[in-house]
């Protein structure tokens, strides 16, 4: 007899790890909070390392998800998980309760509420965006300034809301450095005649032709990279926004007008996983992402048998790692029904 | 007369610290300056004696401030010295009306059952037997709450109570022991003569039935006298010579006469004052949120008054003013604080010429020294203006501030000029809370000269902090205002016209806003105003502290972000729509914690004006785990 | 003084640009630690020093500061321990939590008594 698994979210980590065990064999229900699937990827135009469409991926997502053993619940939240005999009880925000034999905690993350960082302006002055409001401009096909200018200089403020004890992350949110990178290309191939700089504390380029990517940030696109963190944006008569940095590799403070300024925003365990982790007891970490079982054996581990987690609930991930760990997802959880 | 001798331990006791405490008043008066004296001898003769006579009846017989803050201590503390002084009051009258001869000697109505066993038969004074026990048993009862407040503290709603020394424990031991060895001399000598009221009578005639009554009566009437007389002379070194200072110092306060900006006799008068209740541990933010709990003004005041090092409990305070406001005995803790914090630097002024010979030796140079200066500070040419608006540093933090006092100057049409917009000179108040008054004189007067040279007539801020220092220590001829008396004025004389948008909020009083500069109404009005004003548990002269404030110099992130997490649980209780500040730092502080919007004052009257975007107050911070990990962390 | 000018004539010009660390001054970094153990938690990320009210007007650099003290160097940053307005804006920025201005008080204070010979 097929057994039935739950998943709450269907993002990417959500959906990849359902068709996995829908290839095998599983009955997998999706209960996704939104009213369609794809998460947060579904905004992005295109992807680091090597800038493919969003859309190359969001579509195979698509065609992954749809399976006759495969079955999307919309507009539904996960409220919370508990044990009930040998199977798992699942109860959702429509007052339904679903019976299940296992499940996976795919909420994915927030990102950082921008607003939160007011030194910067977010909502206070209108040429300060955030990267994936810089997104929707790419999907538009065109980049202007809140009052309609071309912009001649666009700035990237790294880390808005990670490595940061005042707003109670101490996080790194590991993707926004090489993403602040793709974008500043980005917008250098849109406009050849913005100049483009990029504020950081550190460049993290982990992954693989991420630092390449990098070196070709500077080589080919001249991007300039100020080592610093900004402490304070500021709007100027012409709408411009100042932002006030120390050049800490020069040692001198520095001040700079920028049409457009684009907030990096880091990313947070997300308020419906965190609720859903609250009510089912499940153990969060002090970033207050998920905490799995084991950092590196049993990455896809919770403490409760049965429940499994996937992507960027546990810890800010790419999508490239988050299709790998909902993949792994899978296999425990193909693991866990075969044994009992 | 017979000559008792039991009497003489209370006869010695008595007589030294009536000299003592004469000696002390002198040493104390002789130690004020001029005009303090002048305004101490003018105060004994005119209004402020009686109002000094109406202070020690309220305060410390009544001790009504203690009652407010905590009934049952009130209480406590009220029986105890109240019905002290009552049986004092009616044993000296009783003495004299049913003795022997007028005018006795104190022993006489003290003792007074000691040497009439038989008073008290009938008529008036057994009327006044009957009163005496009354007022016994209600000295009584205090007593037991304070045996009980020492052994568990929490009974009495306190968290903690205050550390004592070894002659403390003894005089408490004997102040303890005076009053039921009191009841057991009375009623065993009211046993034994088959007198005495409800109290000595009823429980004299019970021993009387059981024990020789007569024979043992003296054993307790020497220990009555005993323990009064050990407690007397034990008061000037225990912690007890607060009683008798406390009355010295409402004299020395009633005439006018304040801590000011250095050390005197007067202080001294203010340390001597402290009863070391403990009320200012309970009330500090910093034990309740911060589990610091050493740092309190009792204990600034006790280690000032030994003499020990206390210059880590000196900066690790928030100076929210929180313990001043509810120090039943009214002493400036405050600017106990800043003397303190002043003096501090004190120890650097001389080398020992042994040392200067021993760097010599060294080689090590003593001509670079390093002494705080601004001199770097250039003269700007300060822009004419009617008004000028000063942001102050932590303003440049939160633009959203500036943006909405942007548009409430263009809308009410003040020709303004943003005099610290790319930059200006730190006020001076963070530099004078640090206790370096002389380097802050530096930047007052390079800010002073931009507002001289300005033509300006008025000075507007948002922040708390740099409006307590223009407003005190800046001699300038504009009128300061703080943002929020600005806006108040500006709806009142009609130039500003907000709309009403029907919703709930909270206001929390900055505390060199509220305590600091006494300014409560005006934000009130402005909100009522705008939105539906709800009140809070603790506010106005009560308000919390945000525990962002610049006046502690060790407190770590954490632990400020705890005594804030609290604080806005206290705030949005009933789930306003918005808590509603009128400084930068709070707003930042608050912030980073609080799930309910946080926004200052202005912005909330920017978002009220009829020609405003739509207001974006709904918008509530959706991220309970902020809190989490504040508390976690 | 006739030392102090022959240390300066003897070295001034041909001092070294390296930070010989073996011969650098950890006192003072000690002296801060102890009493601000955040000191130890900067990152360098410039965050108080872009901000700096002090820094506006004048050579203020907190990060620097923080590097040179860790790394026992003084003499580069002698005057500027005493330039700090403590208007504590640092404080609201620094994403570490550091406690900014008190570390800057306290190197002004352990330089002081560098000079004294009390350290």
């Amino acid at each position: 007899m097929a057994k039935q698994i739950i998943i709450a979210g269907g993002g990417v980590a959500g959906i990849e790890a359902a068709a996995t065990l829908a290839d095998m064999g599983h009955k997998v229900n999706i209960i996704e909070k939104g009213s369609s699937s794809g998460g947060n990827a579904v905004r992005w135009h295109a992807l680091f390392p090597d800038r493919r469409p969003a859309g190359e991926v969001i579509s195979y997502l698509n065609n992954r998800v749809r399976n006759k053993n495969i079955e999307v619940t919309y507009n539904t939240c996960v409220n919370k998980v508990r044990h009930h005999g040998s199977s798992l009880v699942i109860n959702l925000s429509s007052g339904e309760e679903l019976k299940a034999d296992a499940f996976i905690v795919a909420t994915g993350f927030d990102l950082f509420d921008a607003s939160r960082k007011e030194e910067y302006g977010y909502g206070i002055y209108d040429n300060v965006i955030t990267a994936p409001e810089l997104e929707d401009m790419f999907n538009g096909g065109s980049l202007y300034t809140a009052d309609g200018r071309v912009p001649e200089r666009v700035g990237f403020i790294h880390c808005v809301g990670s490595r940061d004890e005042k707003v109670c992350n101490h996080h790194c949110s590991k993707v926004c450095c090489v993403t602040a990178v793709k974008q500043a290309i980005e917008v250098r191939e849109m406009l050849p005649g913005c100049e483009v700089f990029c504020f950081y504390m550190d460049m993290r380029m982990f992954g693989p032709y991420y630092e390449e990517l990098y070196r070709e940030a500077q080589e080919v696109h001249n991007v300039n990279f100020i080592r610093g963190k900004v402490s304070e944006a500021s709007n100027t008569i012409n709408h411009k926004v100042a932002v006030k940095v120390e050049d800490t590799l020069a040692g001198r403070p520095l001040r700079m007008e920028v049409d457009l300024l684009v907030l990096m925003t880091g990313m947070e365990m997300s308020a419906t996983g965190a609720s859903l982790a609250e009510a089912s007891g499940l153990r969060r970490g002090k970033n207050r992402f998920l905490s799995v079982r084991d950092n590196h054996m049993h990455s896809n581990n919770s403490d409760l048998p049965g429940v499994f987690y996937a992507g960027t609930c546990t810890a800010p991930m790419s999508i490239t790692d988050t299709i790998s760990h909902a993949r792994s997802a899978a296999l425990e959880v193909n693991l866990y029904l075969s044994e009992r | 007369m017979n000559f008792e001798p039991f009497i003489m331990p209370f006869n010695i006791g008595l007589y030294f610290i009536l000299a003592y405490c004469v000696v002390r008043c002198v040493v104390w008066f002789r130690g004020l300056s001029r005009s303090d004296k002048l305004r101490l001898q003018r105060g004994f003769f005119g209004r402020p004696f009686m109002q000094s006579i109406s202070e020690i009846i309220n305060e410390s017989l009544l001790h009504r401030r203690i009652f407010k803050v905590n009934p049952v201590l009130g209480y406590m503390h009220m029986s105890l010295a109240f019905g002290w002084f009552l049986l004092i009051l009616f044993g000296t009258i009783e003495a004299d009306y049913f003795g022997a001869h007028h005018l006795n000697p104190p022993s006489r109505a003290i003792f007074f059952r000691f040497f009439n066993p038989d008073h008290g038969e009938a008529g008036f004074a057994r009327a006044f037997g009957f009163m005496m026990d009354l007022i016994l048993a209600f000295i009584l009862s205090g007593l037991l709450l304070a045996i009980s407040k020492r052994f568990r503290p929490k009974t009495m709603g306190m968290r903690k109570t205050t550390k004592h020394t070894l002659v403390d424990r003894i005089a408490l031991t004997s102040l303890w022991l005076i009053f039921p060895s009191r009841l057991m001399a009375e009623s065993l000598t009211c046993g034994a003569h088959n007198s005495g009221s409800f109290l000595t009578g009823t429980l004299g005639h019970a021993m009387a039935s059981v024990m020789p009554a007569a024979e043992i009566a003296p054993v307790f009437w020497w220990l009555y006298s005993l323990s009064l007389g050990t407690f007397f002379v034990l008061l000037p070194v225990s912690r007890y010579f607060h009683i008798p200072v406390e009355l010295f110092l409402i004299f020395m306060r009633n005439s006018g006469i304040r801590t000011g900006d250095k050390a005197s006799s007067f202080t001294e008068v203010q340390l001597h004052a402290c009863s070391s209740c403990g009320i200012c541990i309970s009330t500090c933010q910093m034990s309740k949120s911060a589990g610091i709990n050493n740092i309190q003004s009792a204990y600034l005041v006790k280690g000032l008054r030994s003499g020990s090092d206390v210059s880590d409990i000196t900066k690790n305070c928030l100076m929210c003013g929180r313990c001043e406001e509810v120090c039943p005995v009214g002493i400036e803790l405050g600017p106990l604080r800043m003397i303190q914090r002043r003096g501090g630097e004190k120890q650097y002024e001389k080398i020992p010429v042994i040392q200067q010979y021993h760097l010599k030796r060294k080689n090590v140079s003593t001509e670079k020294e390093v002494t705080h200066s601004y001199s770097y500070l250039k003269n700007t040419t300060p822009v004419k203006a009617d008004v000028l608006f000063f942001a102050g540093c932590m303003t440049h933090l939160t633009p959203s501030i500036i943006q909405s006092m942007k548009k409430i100057f263009d809308e009410a049409g003040v020709n303004y000029h943003f005099m610290d917009e790319s930059g200006g000179v730190c006020c001076g108040r963070p530099l004078m809370l640090a206790g370096r008054d002389k380097e802050a004189r530096e930047l007052i007067n390079h800010n002073s000269d931009i507002i001289w040279k300005s033509g300006a007539k008025m000075l507007v801020t948002p922040c708390p902090i740099c409006y307590k220092v223009f407003n005190e220590s800046y001699y300038l001829d504009v009128e300061v205002l703080h943002h929020t008396q600005f806006i108040d004025m500006l709806i009142e004389e009609g130039s500003l016209r907000p709309g009403f948008m029907n919703r709930s909020v909270v206001y929390h009083d900055p505390c060199e806003l509220g305590r600091g500069s006494g300014i409560y109404t005006e934000p009130r009005n402005v909100i009522g105003y705008i939105a539906d004003l709800q009140s809070v548990d603790e506010e106005a002269e009560k308000s919390l502290c945000c525990g962002g404030s610049l006046a502690n110099f060790s407190l770590s992130s954490d632990k400020r972000r705890n005594i804030a997490a609290d604080a806005i649980q206290i705030l949005t209780k009933d789930n306003p729509t918005a808590v509603v500040t009128a400084c930068p730092l709070c707003k930042k502080t608050f912030s980073s914690v609080s799930e309910t919007k946080v926004t200052d004052i202005a912005e909330l009257v920017a978002m009220a004006l009829p020609h405003a975007k739509p207001a974006a107050l709904t918008t509530v911070t959706k991220n309970k785990n902020v809190t989490v990990s504040a508390s976690n962390s | 003084m006739s030392q102090v000018s022959q240390q300066k004539f003897g070295f001034g010009i041909n001092k070294s640009r390296l930070i010989n660390y073996d011969k650098g001054d950890r006192r003072v970094r000690q002296y801060i630690t102890d009493r601000e153990p955040t000191f130890k938690l900067c990152f360098s990320c410039g965050a108080c020093t872009a901000g700096c009210t002090a820094g506006a007007h004048a050579t203020v650099n907190m990060r620097r500061v923080n590097v040179y003290i860790r790394r026992g160097e003084l003499e580069p940053i002698r005057e500027e321990v005493t330039r700090c307005m403590m208007c504590g804006k640092c404080l609201l920025t620094c994403p570490r939590g550091v406690n900014t201005r008190t570390v800057m008080a306290l190197a002004a204070e352990a330089m002081k008594k560098l000079d004294r010979n009390e350290l």
